[in-house]
């Protein structure tokens, strides 16, 4: 608890030491009279943007999610397990081996359909 | 409340710490890459370019504010902000010495496991909020990448957890300071660890060979294309950032922390980081980039199952030998 | 996704432009735009008298301004019937020789940053290149004065002559780029990383580049054995052996491999131009009186020279004034560039600055 005390002080004063820094921008930058519609133009370079950047977006990023997902998974129930592999021994290392060795097929299966390729 | 001003003393202390070693890692990269480059490098403002790196944040600090008209105000000014506090936030339970460390808590490897992931979410609002095609491009690649690598980086860090019995970082130090660093014994687990460790650290990170978001030759700037003046700083100071914790936290989990004869310890932690920022830059300055779906297949076909069966050989190390 | 590529890119080499319709990451069609750098110079050409055009031309390939002015003279030397004393072809291919490496020393430098990027291993291997690019524009500082727009060449010879002890330095300079060559073989063509982000990357056919007009070395990496130098000998190439290096995938990686084999091959030809320049006069002598007034017999004429790019063509069509009547030059990235729409489908936003990187394409000639 102490220690969670310390941490949130710690966070506020990242977020306080980057957000001074934009303060301090705010009153040191050179501020332009003119409005400039040109420069507020998004950039792809030079020419006019051929409509929104706010598209739908190919589904292979949605795989990679996915595949995260599930390993993430893994890892969060191999986190518990990791700080008392001593005590749990035998037993326990039979238990998570086995997890383990199925996520791996899993992850064979996923490879022979060549779906860990991007392309 | 006690605990809240010592944590914010501490905090408050290493974070101008680290802030201020920025400009010196700014300084060695630049004096580094111009060596490599057969160039003088920075010496213009003084003869050795010790200040211009504060001439460059005074130069950020004065630049005008440009906000695309089309862009998602909220997400597009905050995102900076975010990133760079969630790159500070990582060294909130690196232990610099025995007794300076921001908040030392007791699943230490997983907020630090935790923090990293979180730094995707400013990138992604970067990209996202700047309406730009170059940025979108560049926040897909890194979610992509980040949250693959995050799979590798959660393994890697496994290993010293299993092998040391605790999630505390500090307690993780100090195991290493009573038996052996965990990357000489036992280093046939410490040693890939530890490299795995750093390939999943610099993919997190963006850094060259893995800097796939910005790629400045293919998507201009990526996320920062639009930013400007101290936006662009923000991101730009997030990036060493992480470089310079991601090697503190190496240092810690596998190279002893501050453990070290003769010197103070924390004086042995900044050696230590400072080496491998050191190392890290070599590498940036001497490789080219991979392309995104070579990256992919990196981390699913390689990485990720060298992950696992370090995993389980600690644990066998652990249980049968240890 | 349609997304406008170029013309203000770090990595278009200038101002080209390709609209990439994009699927995710995946290119689906490309459309190549030029123009950005017009300079109206072929109109620029038929208002100006003869002598006064090589200045001008310097500026259409400005990474090899020496073929330029080259390939330009040998038109008119052509239409005129001029006899260009041995001592000047010499000169010329000498100077065609070292800016062949200067140009490729670029190409290779580029590429590297366009793969590595401008903060990270690219720039290196990028500002290495330029290190020695430097020692050749020193060479040619020393012959002409200029380190860029040479404007040495001239109707009927040459006009600045070699100065003492010139060829010594040529020969120290090469020493010194051919020991550091495996430098950059080490950090590009034998790099990992590179091989992945170049093999198999942009592959292009050789009937394809045959049918588009493409020449020089993006040719020679398709596999097809064609070079000027070997096949149309002009100046000193006739008395000379021209190895021509090929490679046949048609790669990224092949055309880099081209580009360095035909440096080294470069670094020998120098050296044998140094050693053998024949003694005698640079310049034919003709015409003498009002160079500006030259005037050239009604006709028309095709001459073509291998530039580091590629056949750099010009086409003469003269009406007996001290103007042409039209000049057209055959610009060898042009065709190069007309790659991409069949090769950019179905790489990545990675891949198709690699490719381009590759095609080494100029725009100051593409344009012009």
């Amino acid at each position: 608890m102490t220690a969670g005390l310390a941490l949130l002080a710690f966070l506020l004063i990242a977020v306080a030491v980057s957000g001074t820094l934009l303060v301090v921008a705010k009153l040191l930058r050179v501020v332009s009279t003119k409005h400039e519609p040109l420069k507020e133009q998004t950039y792809e370079c030079g020419e006019v943007p051929s409509g929104l950047a706010w598209v739908r977006f190919h589904a292979r990023y949605y795989v990679v999610a996915l595949f995260f997902v599930l390993f993430d998974i893994e890892t969060a129930f191999l986190l518990p397990w990791a700080t008392i592999v001593k005590e749990a021994g035998a037993t326990g290392l039979v238990a998570v081996g086995s997890f383990v060795v199925v996520l791996m097929l899993g992850w064979v299966w996923a490879s022979r359909k060549g779906a860990l390729q991007w392309q | 409340m006690n605990e809240f001003l010592q944590g914010g003393l501490y905090g408050g202390g290493i974070i101008v710490a680290i802030m201020t070693s920025l400009l010196f890692v700014l300084w060695t990269e630049r004096k580094m890459a111009a060596r490599m480059q057969s160039r003088i490098g920075p010496n213009i403002i003084d003869p050795l370019g010790f200040l211009q790196a504060p001439a460059d944040v005074l130069k950020l600090l004065q630049k005008e504010d440009i906000v695309p008209e089309k862009a998602d105000r909220a997400l597009f000014n905050y995102a900076p902000v975010l990133g760079a506090a969630v790159a500070i936030a990582v060294a909130a339970v690196v232990p610099f010495s025995a007794t300076i460390v921001g908040a030392d808590l007791d699943v230490g490897v997983l907020y630090l496991l935790a923090a990293g992931a979180v730094g995707v979410l400013p990138v992604f609002a970067a990209g996202w909020g700047s309406n730009n095609k170059f940025a979108l491009l560049g926040a897909m690649r890194a979610i992509a990448q980040s949250v693959s690598y995050e799979v590798p980086l959660v393994l890697a860090a496994l290993v010293p957890v299993i092998l040391t019995g605790s999630m505390k970082v500090s307690e993780i130090v100090t195991f290493q300071q009573n038996h052996h660093w965990l990357i000489v014994w036992p280093f046939f687990l410490g040693v890939p660890a530890f490299v795995l460790f750093m390939l999943a650290m610099l993919a997190e990170s963006n850094r060259i060979p893995f800097d796939i978001p910005e790629a400045e030759s293919e998507l201009v700037a990526g996320i920062t294309t639009e930013y400007t003046g101290m936006k662009f700083g923000l991101f730009y100071m997030a990036e060493y950032l992480h470089t310079v914790i991601a090697s503190a936290v190496a240092a810690s989990l596998f190279l002893g922390g501050y453990d070290g004869p003769f010197a103070p310890g924390v004086w042995w932690m900044v050696a230590k980081t400072f080496g491998m920022v050191v190392a890290i830059y070599y590498l940036r300055w001497s490789l080219m980039r991979f392309r995104s779906d070579q990256l992919m297949a990196l981390c699913w076909r390689w990485l990720v199952p060298t992950g696992v069966v370090l995993v389980v050989a600690s644990a066998l190390f652990v249980v049968f030998a240890g | 996704m349609l997304l406008h590529f170029g013309p203000q890119h770090p990595s278009t080499h200038g101002v080209f432009r390709m609209d990439l319709y994009l699927d995710g990451e995946i290119i689906v069609k490309a459309v190549p735009y030029c123009g950005y750098l017009h300079r109206a110079v072929e109109k620029l050409c038929e208002k100006l008298a003869y002598v006064q055009l090589t200045p001008i031309v310097d500026k259409n390939d400005y990474v090899s301004p020496m073929t330029n002015e080259q390939a330009l003279v040998m038109a008119f030397e052509a239409m005129l019937k001029l006899e260009v004393p041995r001592r000047a072809r010499w000169m010329r291919s000498l100077f065609a020789e070292l800016q062949r490496i200067a140009s490729h020393l670029l190409a290779i430098g580029t590429f590297s940053l366009d793969l590595g990027g401008a903060l990270g291993g690219g720039s290196t291997v990028f500002i290495h290149c330029f290190r020695e690019r430097e020692l050749i524009l020193d060479l040619f500082e020393d012959v002409t004065g200029a380190r860029f727009h040479y404007n040495t060449h001239t109707i009927g010879g040459n006009r600045h002559d070699l100065p003492a002890g010139w060829g010594a330095k040529v020969k120290a300079a090469l020493d010194v780029i051919e020991a550091r060559l495996p430098e950059y073989g080490a950090m590009t063509l034998e790099n990992r990383i590179f091989q992945q982000r170049t093999k198999n990357v942009g592959v292009l056919d050789g009937e394809l580049a045959l049918e588009l007009g493409i020449t020089g070395p993006n040719l020679r990496a398709s596999g097809v054995d064609h070079d000027l130098r070997r096949d149309a000998p002009y100046s000193a190439y006739d008395e000379v052996k021209v190895k021509v290096a090929v490679a046949k995938a048609g790669d990224c990686y092949a055309r880099s491999e081209v580009r360095v084999a035909e440096v080294k091959e470069s670094i020998r030809l120098c050296r044998l131009f140094v050693d053998g320049m024949p003694e005698g006069p640079i310049n034919s002598g003709k015409p003498t009186k009002l160079p500006v007034q030259t005037k050239i017999p009604v006709g028309q004429t095709y001459v073509g020279i291998e530039t580091p790019r590629g056949e750099l063509g010009t086409w003469l069509i003269a009406d007996g004034t001290q103007n042409p009547y039209r000049l057209k030059i055959r610009p060898p990235s042009l065709h190069s560039l007309s790659a991409l729409p069949y090769i950019l489908p179905g790489q990545t936003v990675s891949d198709a600055v690699a490719i381009l990187g590759s095609l080494d394409p100029i725009m100051g000639e593409v344009d012009r």
